[in-house]
Formats: C-alpha cells, sequence, structure tokens
C-alpha cells in the first residue's frame, strides 16, 4: 500500500493547502458571527480577488505575495460597497433574502468574469512557484509553507482587531446584540459593512497566496465555497479558531481521500463530513457559539 | 382529567419550574398566577409538549403523555394560545383559524365554515379577510384565542390573552372565556389582571420561583401571607394593587 | 376546487397548446420545450420552498435523480421508457423523502437546510461523475429511437404538447394543495412552525409530505430532459446550474403562488434570449442578467411578477372600494 512517508507528506500537503481553506472560511465565519449571514458570493468574490492577482502579475508584472497589498484594502472597498448599498438595503433584512440577494451576486459576478476572461483557465509562474523545502526525508512545497504560516499570522492579527481595537469592539458589541449596540449609538449598518470588508480583505490574502500554486477561471469560486461551509460548519458558525482548526482539518482530509480514493472522489469526503455536521451538529466540532 | 406530577425544568443553572404538582377536574376555569419569571410559561410549554421536563410526569385523561409530541396532545384535546402571539402573519384571519378547524374537519367547507363560527365568537367576525399581520394587539389576542378554540379543545391553555388590553376590551372578552366554559372546555388561564382572574377563576394555582407555593379560591389565595410575599419580594405587589384600582 | 380555480388553467394550457401550429421553427420548439421543462422543475421546487418555505439550493438532486433514473433503466436494464418516467418520479420523490427524513428530523431549516440540501446535490454528483455505472464523466446517451412507445416523437411538437399537459398537470396539483388541508397546513408551518405544532399540525409530516411531492415533480422534469436531449451527464444532470434555475423561477415569478414558477421561467428565459440578442457572443450573459433580476426581484418585488400585479391591481381597486372600507376602520 502506501508508504508512511507517502501518507504523512499527504497530511502535511493537506495541512497547508488547508491553511487557506481556513483564510478563506476565515472571512465568511467573521461575516455569519457578526451579521448572522451566509454569504453566498463568497466565492465569486474570491474568484475576483485572484483574478486581481493575476492581472497585477500578467501586466504589471507584480508578484502575487506583493500584489495582497494593495489587494487587502480594495478588496475591503469592494466588501464594503456590497454590504452597505446592496446587500443590505436589498435584503430587507431577512435571511431566506440575503441568501438569495448573495446568491444573485454570486451569479452576476461569475458571469461577469466569465463574459471578460471568457472560460479558459489561467496560471501564473513565479521562481518559486516549484520550490521545495526539504524536512528530514520530507519534502514540502515552498509556497504552500508561506501560505500556512501567513494564514495563521492573519488569523492572530484578526483576532487582535476584534479584541483590541475600538472597531473591533464595535463589532463584537453588534454581533452580541444587534439593537442594544443600536441604542448605545453604534452606527449597524457602518458596522456590518466593515465586517464584510474584512471578510473579503480576507479573500485577497488568500487569493495571494492561491496563485503561485494553483490557477484561476471565472468558476473557480464555487469549489471553494461549498469547502469553506464545511470549514465554518465544522470549526463552528462565527469561531474564528474554530475555522483555522476546520481548515487545516478539512485540507488533511481532502488530501487523504484523494491519496486513497483518487481525484475524482477526493472531495466527496468534505461534502460528507458537511452533511454529517450539519444533521447531527449544527453548533460544529470545535466551536462553543450556536 | 389533567394531572402534572412533580414536574420540574432545569434551564442550564436556572431550575425554572421546580417540582410543581397541579391537577384539574373537567369544567370550570383554574388560574395559575405568580410574579414575572415564575415559571408559568414554561409549565404550559411542558403541559403542550414544546418543553420537555427534566423530571416529573404529566397525565392526560389517565394517559401518561409526559414524552408526546405537541400536535398529538393537540389531537388528544389540549389547545393552547401563545404569550407572545404568534400569528401566521401572511395569512388572513380566516385562514389562520382554519387552520385550527382542519385539525377536526377535513374538508375545506366545513374548516373554512368552522373557522367563520369561531371568528364570530370571539368578535373577529368583521375582520375575517384581514391579513394577521395587520391586527391590532388586541386582534392578535383574539386571534390566538380563536385559533386554539378552534381545534376543539377539551382543556384550554390560556397564557395571559388580557395582557395589553385595555380595561374595554377586557371587559368585551370576558364574557367569551366564560362562554367556552360553559361550553364544557376545561380551562387552566395564566393572568396578571386580578380583578379578570377573581371574576373568573372558581381556583387558583400560585407559582414563585418555579415552586407551587398555594392553591384555592382567589380569594384564599389572594390573602395567604407566602404569596403576598412572594409578589412583595419582587415588588409586584403594588403593580397588582394599582391594577386592582385601576379595573376595580 | 371549483370551477373558478379551474377555468385560468385550462383556458392558459388551451392558448399554449395552440403555439406550435403558429411557430414551426425548431430552435424556438427547443426553447420552448426547455422553458417548459424549467418550468415543471420549478413548480416541484415551488411546493417545497413556496408554499412550504423550506428554500432548497440542491434541487439538482431531484432533476438529476430522474434524467439518471430513467437514462439508467432504459440503458442497462431495456425498461420501456414510460415505465421509465413513472419509476423516476418515484425515485425523485423516495431521495426527497429521505432527505427530507434526514434535515427535517435534526431540526435543519433555513439557511442551514439550504446548504445541506446543496452539500447532497454535490455529493450525487461527484458520484454520477465518478462510477462507470452512471457513465461516469462521458455520462450517457439514450439511444435514438423515434417512436411514441420510447417517449421519442418525430414531431417536437409532440413534445412540446406532453410537456405542456404535465405542466398543466401540476398546475392543478398545485390549486390542489392550495385549495386543501395539506396546504394549509404546509403554509401555516411555513408561517410559523410552532403555532402550527399547537394547532395539531405534524410539521414532520407535512414537511416530509412536500419534500417527496416536490422531489417527484422535479424528478419527472429531470426525466423529460433526458429523454428530449437524448444525453445527460453529471455536470447536466445535477450540475447547480439547474438547482439555481429551479429556485429563481418561482422566486422571479411569485413565490408559493400557483402559477409562479411558470411566469417566472417564462420571463427568466425570454429576457435571457433578449440579452443574448442584444449582446451576441458573450458568454454568461443570459445568467448575468438571471442574477441581476434575482437582486433586484428580492429587492423591490417580494411576491415576485404576480405581487407586483396583484399590488399594482390592488391599487387601481383600492381607489374605489378599499377607500371607505379603511376609514370605517379607523372610525371605530
Ligand atoms: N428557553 C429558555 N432558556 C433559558 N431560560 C428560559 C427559557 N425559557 C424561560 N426561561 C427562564 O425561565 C424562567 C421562567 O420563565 P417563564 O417564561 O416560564 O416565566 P413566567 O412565569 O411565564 O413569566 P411572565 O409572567 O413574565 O410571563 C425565567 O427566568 C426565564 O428567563
Ligand atoms: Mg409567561
Amino acid at each position: 500500500m502506501y508508504s508512511p512517508q507517502i501518507i504523512l507528506e499527504a497530511a502535511l500537503n493537506g495541512l497547508m493547502t488547508g491553511a487557506v481553506y481556513a483564510l478563506i472560511a476565515l472571512g465568511l465565519t467573521l461575516i455569519y458571527g457578526v451579521l448572522h449571514i451566509i454569504n453566498f458570493a463568497h466565492g465569486a468574490l474570491l474568484t475576483c480577488a485572484m483574478f486581481a492577482v493575476w492581472i497585477a502579475w500578467a501586466w504589471l508584472g507584480m508578484d502575487p505575495y506583493l500584489a495582497i497589498l494593495p489587494l487587502v484594502p480594495l478588496m475591503f472597498v469592494l466588501g464594503y460597497g456590497l454590504q452597505r448599498f446592496v446587500i443590505g438595503p436589498a435584503s430587507h433584512g431577512d435571511d431566506g433574502n440575503i441568501l438569495l440577494v448573495t446568491l444573485g451576486l454570486s451569479i452576476v459576478l461569475e458571469n461577469l468574469l466569465l463574459a471578460v476572461f471568457q472560460s479558459d483557465t489561467r496560471t501564473l509562474d513565479t521562481d518559486y512557484s516549484f520550490q521545495v523545502v526539504a524536512l528530514g526525508p520530507l519534502l514540502l512545497s515552498y509556497p504552500r509553507l508561506i501560505g500556512l504560516g501567513v494564514a495563521v499570522v492573519v488569523t492572530g492579527l484578526l483576532w487582535l482587531v476584534l479584541n483590541r481595537t475600538d472597531t473591533g469592539k464595535a463589532i463584537r458589541a453588534v454581533a452580541k446584540e444587534k439593537l442594544g449596540a443600536n441604542l448605545v449609538g453604534i452606527d449597524v449598518p457602518h458596522v456590518y459593512a466593515v465586517t464584510f470588508g474584512l471578510g473579503c480583505a480576507c479573500l485577497a490574502v488568500a487569493a495571494g497566496l492561491l496563485m503561485p500554486t494553483f490557477y484561476v477561471n471565472p468558476r473557480i469560486g464555487g469549489a471553494f465555497v461549498l469547502v469553506a461551509f464545511t470549514v465554518v460548519v465544522l470549526g463552528g458558525m462565527g469561531s474564528l479558531p474554530g475555522a483555522l482548526l476546520g481548515g487545516l482539518f478539512i485540507g488533511v482530509v481532502e488530501s487523504l481521500c484523494g491519496l486513497f480514493l483518487g481525484d475524482s472522489l477526493g472531495q466527496i469526503g468534505i461534502f460528507l463530513i458537511f452533511i454529517a455536521v450539519l444533521l447531527v451538529r449544527p453548533t460544529g466540532l470545535f466551536g462553543a457559539k450556536a | 382529567m389533567l394531572a402534572v406530577d412533580g414536574v420540574s425544568k432545569r434551564f442550564g443553572g436556572l431550575m425554572a419550574v421546580d417540582s410543581a404538582t397541579l391537577s384539574l377536574h373537567p369544567g370550570g376555569i383554574v388560574g395559575l398566577i405568580g410574579p414575572n419569571g415564575a415559571g408559568k410559561t414554561t409549565l404550559f410549554s411542558m403541559i403542550s409538549g414544546f418543553v420537555a421536563p427534566t423530571d416529573g410526569r404529566i397525565r392526560f385523561e389517565g394517559t401518561d403523555i409526559t414524552a408526546e409530541e405537541p400536535h398529538r396532545r393537540a389531537e388528544r384535546g389540549i389547545g393552547r394560545t401563545f404569550q407572545i402571539v404568534q400569528p401566521f402573519a401572511g395569512l388572513t384571519v380566516c385562514e389562520n383559524i382554519a387552520v385550527g378547524a382542519y385539525l377536526r374537519h377535513a374538508k375545506r367547507a366545513d374548516a373554512t365554515a368552522k373557522a367563520r363560527d369561531v371568528a364570530r365568537r370571539v368578535g373577529l367576525g368583521a375582520e375575517l379577510d384581514r391579513p394577521a399581520g395587520r391586527l391590532t394587539v388586541a386582534g392578535r389576542k383574539r386571534l390566538e384565542l380563536a385559533r386554539a378554540l378552534a381545534t376543539e379543545p377539551k382543556l384550554l391553555l390560556l397564557d395571559e390573552v388580557l395582557a395589553g388590553l385595555n380595561p374595554s376590551e377586557i371587559r368585551d372578552i370576558i364574557p367569551v372565556i366564560r362562554g367556552i366554559r360553559d361550553e364544557g372546555v376545561t380551562i387552566l388561564m395564566i393572568e396578571h389582571v386580578m380583578q379578570a382572574v377573581m371574576n373568573l377563576c372558581e381556583r387558583v394555582y400560585v407559582l414563585a420561583q418555579g415552586r407551587m407555593i398555594a392553591e384555592g379560591p382567589p380569594a384564599v389565595v389572594c390573602a395567604d401571607t407566602r404569596v403576598i410575599e412572594a409578589y412583595l419580594g419582587h415588588g409586584a405587589a403594588d403593580r397588582l394593587k394599582a391594577e386592582g384600582a385601576a379595573h376595580g | 376546487m371549483t370551477a373558478r380555480d379551474l377555468i385560468p388553467i385550462a383556458v392558459l394550457t388551451l392558448l399554449a397548446a395552440l403555439l406550435p401550429l403558429v411557430v414551426t421553427s425548431s430552435p424556438v420548439l427547443n426553447f420552448l420545450v426547455f422553458m417548459l421543462i424549467v418550468a415543471l422543475g420549478a413548480q416541484g421546487w415551488n411546493i417545497l420552498g413556496g408554499f412550504g418555505g423550506q428554500f432548497s439550493f440542491g434541487h439538482a438532486a431531484f432533476f438529476g435523480t430522474g434524467a439518471y433514473v430513467t437514462a439508467i433503466l432504459q440503458l442497462r436494464y431495456g425498461v420501456n421508457a414510460w415505465a421509465g418516467l413513472v419509476l423516476a418520479v418515484a425515485a425523485g420523490a423516495a431521495v426527497g423523502w429521505v432527505i427530507g427524513f434526514l434535515s427535517f428530523r435534526s431540526g435543519l431549516r433555513g439557511s442551514y437546510f439550504a446548504l445541506v440540501t446543496l452539500a447532497f446535490a454535490e455529493v450525487f454528483r461527484i458520484l454520477a461523475n465518478a462510477a462507470s455505472f452512471t457513465g461516469g464523466a462521458a455520462g450517457l446517451l439514450i439511444k435514438l429511437d423515434v417512436h411514441p412507445a420510447n417517449l421519442q416523437f418525430a414531431d417536437r411538437a409532440v413534445f412540446y404538447w406532453l410537456v405542456l399537459a404535465l405542466v398543466a398537470a401540476v398546475l392543478l396539483l398545485t390549486r390542489w394543495i392550495q385549495r386543501s388541508r395539506f396546504g394549509a397546513q404546509l403554509v401555516a408551518v411555513r408561517e410559523n412552525e410552532d403555532a402550527a405544532k399547537a394547532l395539531g399540525v405534524n410539521s414532520l409530516t407535512v414537511k416530509l409530505r412536500a419534500i417527496a411531492l416536490s422531489g417527484g415533480v422535479t424528478a419527472l422534469s429531470g426525466c423529460l430532459y433526458a429523454q428530449y436531449f437524448l444525453y445527460i451527464d453529471a455536470n447536466i444532470a445535477y450540475g447547480s446550474w439547474i438547482s439555481v434555475e429551479l429556485l429563481l423561477a418561482p422566486i422571479i415569478g411569485g413565490v408559493g403562488t400557483v402559477f409562479g414558477p411558470v411566469v417566472g421561467a417564462l420571463t427568466l428565459h425570454g429576457l435571457g434570449e433578449v440579452a443574448k440578442q442584444f449582446a451576441g457572443r458573450i458568454p454568461g450573459i443570459d445568467l448575468i442578467v438571471f442574477g441581476g433580476v434575482l437582486v433586484l426581484a428580492v429587492a423591490f418585488a417580494r411576491g415576485g411578477i404576480l405581487g407586483l400585479l396583484e399590488r399594482l391591481r390592488d391599487r387601481g381597486r383600492g381607489m374605489v372600494t378599499r377607500g371607505p372600507k379603511e376609514v370605517s376602520h379607523a372610525g371605530r
């Protein structure tokens, strides 16, 4: 069968992919935790960010990691605007409506990209795309290792923002008690939009980390969005550490399923976990928050 | 007909209801009073099957129903209203009541006829085609009552159907409740409006901090020192007096 | 049901049945058949989502099951196509019941229910794409053998009439639901599940019936799709495109109404065609329109097109009848 080394390598690789899943899920879970909405457009927004990274590289010759720096504020502004001027007003505060509006947005975004870029798959290459780092007998992909590090750092930063800044305090207040927050003078729509913006900013980071080893086409977001939902549900809706742990776990599961079941069936493990968790424990495995 | 035997409910660290016992015989109106947060609504929810007791048994007409689903209990003849009204907001008044009527009438024509009939009895005859979401507070309370009544219950649990109504609205609805009793429906009602309790109930139970502390005719119970203390402890005695003055 | 309930359905069906006598171009007929198939599947969605308030994001699970069951039965077991159609409907209902049983019993609703249905559809898609039994990624080709007994017709118009008849049948079914105890209880569960339970409604049973009916009707549309185009693969049959189509149509047309899904499918695909005419070869242009219309519908027309029309009508009438009534209320 498989030697322990192959299995270990697959697990470690999965861990590193999982870090990017975690970043994507981080944005989703943050939005869920505060706005209590499921952002269906998350995948399409990720695709936008990935195209932005590709454009920066193809047209401006910008390194994908470097592209993260301008992209983070850009995605923040995009997210802020979408929530403030489209999702918020269009959904009249109703749960089902928000789901539909974000679904509509994702269809529009995805197909706008399709109209502009056609359905071709694009990649970019850097001199470090295929570099490996030797860890004893194990060979680990260098860009993915960076991804893992950055994901952990970003989770930490986000935690700091939420717990140490005034904006963060306002966000947490709104998450806990929307009406109360409104009463003490917090501008709730603004806080919602900021949260949505932060969630989208996470996608900018994820896109920059993904592009050196991955590809982009207009439909790619769909592949990530279900995985991200799984991570969020697994980690407990709204829990940041849950998203990080959940992301890493799902990465490993996917990698091992791929190893044992083959590529075409590899993702099925994720969805079965997703369904099982939803049916048995919708509050999540790691999360404490309902 | 109803026997609640040492029933308890714990929410985390809070003992909302603490081995409460209560028994009803067919016919008549029995009151359930107690300060805010005493556990009255929780007790109702356990009788109607929405909350599972942590301890104790509930029997209805000799059958143990402790573990039965709410809809099964409704079929048996236990009807309830909700303290926080729960209208089907998108439906008309008539459609709202018909949902209850369908429990015993499978045909649309019969259920609708029943619904109209009930609506007239509780004074909603003129609002049949109004969306329930547009009713006034008093209208919604009547709708709660009408829907429960349309299920043709043997036991009717009324959770503060008079709260939020003005004195003239209360005066209108008291005869309706009495009329329901006269048809042989047993009524257990939670009520803060003491004038109504005195007026309607033959017997009252008093719940305080989850415990059943007194039981008997309303006049006797209200003179009970434990009851007065229970209310005073929560600063409710003044409110009672004020309400008594307002309605009396 | 009364004559007033039946006449609009009969009249509209007859009018639509006359269309092939006027229109004979096959692209147009193709378009009409496809649209009716979508409308039929959307009617299935509407039973659960519209009347029951349980928004499914994964109705592809039923559409695909209908398509695959009929294709596999014919190809691998030599079952007659008409029998295949009946079994496809039964399979769709069964899959619906199982998904419903698992999710409703664990109390899933709202967004959670939407997500779990989506995941089920995805699992089916991956399995159908991987298993050789379902033809794997290459898909399945139903043998071309034009004969009414094989549910294949030389004249496209005949297939159009068949689908139209089924759409009309489901219109009747929906109207019956609306007028029945089951329908009243289903709507009650949508509006307020606890209140419904207190009135003796077994909400689990009611929702299970709804999802089984819904799955059956949508499977029927999947089966017709396979039978008309004679080819399916996992991304067609279980793809998210169809889940989206089936939920868009009722929401655009009027969710929880009898005609909503048909009106919505007509409007969407009509708009999509117009957009294609104007924008030419830009890929995805029709979907951009769909998505935009969805956002606009949620923002400005919550009852969909039919809701909008009703409000306009009420406003027109309000001048005459509503006015005095409101005054009398205010006077009390
Ligand atoms: N689902 C729940 N979870 C946690 N605590 C609850 C829940 N429902 C009720 N409680 C608590 O149990 C206690 C009893 O509540 P209950 O609603 O039964 O009181 P009540 O006697 O009906 O009061 P009121 O007169 O205000 O209606 C309260 O302290 C309440 O906060
Ligand atoms: Mg109460």
